[in-house]
């Protein structure tokens, strides 16, 4: 008689969760240490270590460059990191509430909503109006969270939330405030140019401003979302059959799109619209890991930190001193690497 | 009208957009008992079983383990009944293990992580239904009538007293239809559950149910034994089909024939020329 040893059930597995953290510190390390004035990386090292609680090293940096580390470029990359995160695990997040890998964070109008409220934001002016508080991240956050209120309201009806009709209201919801944007938009021709390179996103930063800003939001949203791995997995078997495991899907379900509307409307606001990253970081996660979220969530948050660091470094050198939009980058660069990967697996599989 | 009794529904009606897809239903399963639910298609049958899984509104009250299933939570109406669904939804790439695994949420903390406990109990439900070969494949990797253990699996893991089926053959061939309700029957047996089968098969039912309730139009029209319920003339009166009923041990063997029962002569039958 043969006995079948005990399968192990799907969780995060040591290893995959080290790589994500050297992923993580790899480019934070990249990020920092590549720009217009070179760094060498080890000096590097030394100094954000030197940084860390109970160590003191000597990085040998000049003061200068000292500043150039804490001034410039380490705030730049900790938003990128901050961003890329959120919108990758919101991402996961919202394919986890759908069932559906082809959803991403901007599927309830967040995207649309965030542009309007940077056009208006831009075309009235609010940008240069005020001293202490940039109006344009704030304009492009209220218009995000109320686009997806807004489609939250219209997909709703009297019976309980059904995940199709919320698409579709976000659908509309997203097509009605472009269709405002672009109006807009064309009126006032000549802001046209910044609007546009808000659009394609970017990554600038005035110190640890932004960071400051974005951090808070980046904390606590990953936190719920992290918390609700567990009930993701078991929405994987549907709303009729989560009820009957004694779960209740429709508060699941408004819990974190809650969180993941609020994550992704936090990183817009202060990156612009940067497409792609939501959509494969979980997918390429999922490819690798397999499908359950308690190792896809946290995964596609490391992994999508480190994807739009290393993007944003990409977007600041490749045409220095020019800058790309990110937005760019993380759809010339990720696009054929998703479609490689894809093939691979089908020949594979 | 007591409390022994497993599960009861008291005077369940139900509407769909305003039609009346059930009525006035009084059904009461005792402990230990297997009830079959039979009927044609749209009597009823699977709104009965909603009705206990609390997935649809409906008039009077659904009794589960003697208390109302209205004020039981989510979590404590689940630790006490597992539906097995006719058409379970297969999530793409889930592994078996993991999806028994499920079967333990209502018994989980707010966290819903699950512990050495629960891997435990999965592993041993996979052990009774002789699946553990299979627990590292995806589910959706499966032959029908693997999955079909796999879901039942899932719900033995709730460690409910009641189990309900609906429809728990259809897609299975002959031979694992009768596979898994004697698995079902040897579960009963062995943990004293109560079950609860919506079934087509009316020979099926006849031989694993110890009672039969026949609906139709939305109405519990007879409940009782096999063959109390399953007489050729109520089969041609709802059905629409000549049956011939014999009695097989404690239970029944429906044979339907194609030749039609008089009275329904005013269809033709199909293919006479």
């Amino acid at each position: 008689m043969t006995t079948v040893s005990m399968a192990a059930p799907s969780r995060l597995r040591a290893g995959w969760l080290a790589a994500g953290l050297v992923a993580v510190a790899g480019a934070a390390l990249v990020g920092v240490a590549v720009g217009p004035v070179g760094l060498p990386p080890g000096r590097v090292a030394l100094e954000l270590l030197d940084r860390l609680p109970l160590v003191d090293v000597d990085s040998g940096l000049t003061p200068r460059e000292q500043a150039i580390v804490w001034e410039l470029r380490a705030p730049r990359v900790v938003l990128g990191l901050l961003v890329g995160a959120m919108l990758s695990v919101s991402g996961a997040a919202y394919q986890g509430v759908f069932r559906n890998p082809l959803v991403d964070p901007y599927l309830l109008g967040v995207a649309a909503g965030a542009g309007l409220g940077a056009t208006v934001a831009i075309v009235t002016g609010l940008g240069d109006a005020y001293g202490f508080v940039d109006p344009l991240p704030l304009a492009a956050f209220v218009g995000g969270l109320l686009a997806v209120a807004l489609t939250a309201l219209v997909g709703t009806g009297r019976r309980p939330s059904a995940p199709a009709t919320l698409v579709l209201a976000g659908v509309a919801v997203t097509s009605f405030l472009t269709a405002v944007q672009t109006y807009l938009q064309q009126r006032h021709a000549d802001n046209l140019r910044q609007v546009y390179s808000w659009i394609l996103g970017r990554l600038s930063t005035s110190g640890w401003g932004e960071v400051a800003v974005v951090l808070p939001y980046a904390v606590v949203t990953a936190a719920v979302l992290l918390f609700a791995v567990g009930a993701l997995d078991v929405m994987a078997v549907g709303d009729d059959e989560a009820a009957q495991l004694g779960l209740r899907p429709d508060r699941v379900r408004l819990l974190v799109l809650l969180a993941a509307s609020l994550a992704a409307s936090a990183a817009v606001a202060v990156s612009g619209l940067i497409g792609f990253v939501g959509l494969v970081v979980p997918h390429v996660v999922r490819l690798a890991v397999g499908t359950g979220n308690r190792a896809v969530m946290p995964l596609s948050l490391l992994f999508g930190a480190a994807f739009l660091a290393l993007a944003d470094v990409v977007a600041r050198t490749l045409e220095a001193p020019a800058e790309l939009p990110i937005g760019v980058v993380t759809a010339f660069v990720g696009a054929p690497f998703f479609v490689l990967l894809l093939r691979s697996r089908a020949v594979a599989g | 009208m007591s409390v022994q009794d497993a599960l009861a529904w008291r005077g369940v009606g139900a509407r769909l957009d305003g039609r009346v897809v059930l009525a006035d239903v009084d059904l009461a399963v005792a402990p230990g008992s297997w009830l079959a639910l039979v009927g044609p298609n749209g009597a009823g049958k699977t709104t009965l079983v909603r009705c206990l899984a609390g997935l649809l509104r409906h008039t009077g009250v659904v009794e589960v383990g003697g208390r109302r299933a209205d004020r039981l939570s989510a979590r404590a109406r689940a630790r006490t009944l597992a539906v097995v669904p006719q058409l379970p939804v297969v999530p793409p790439g889930m592994r078996v293990i993991d999806y028994v695994l499920l079967g333990r949420t209502p018994h989980l903390g707010l966290r819903l992580a699950s512990t050495t406990r629960d891997h435990a109990a999965a592993w041993a439900v996979l052990q009774r239904l002789d699946l553990e070969a299979l627990a590292d494949r995806p589910l959706d990797r499966l032959s029908g009538g693997e999955r079909q253990r796999a879901v039942v699996a899932r719900a033995l893991a709730q460690e409910a007293s009641i189990l309900v089926l609906d429809e728990p053959t259809t897609s299975l061939d002959v031979g694992h239809q009768f596979e898994v309700l004697e698995l079902i029957e040897d579960l009963r047996a062995e943990r004293g559950l109560t079950v609860v089968t919506t079934l087509h098969d009316l020979t099926l039912a006849g031989q694993f149910a110890d009672r039969v309730a026949l609906l139709a139009e939305g109405r519990l029209v007879a409940v009782g034994t096999p063959a109390e319920v399953l007489t050729a003339e109520r089969i041609g009166e709802h059905y629409g089909v000549a049956a011939e009923v014999v009695p097989d041990g404690d239970g029944v063997v429906v044979t339907v024939h194609r030749r039609r029962t008089e009275g329904f002569s005013a269809r033709s039958a199909p293919g006479a020329r």
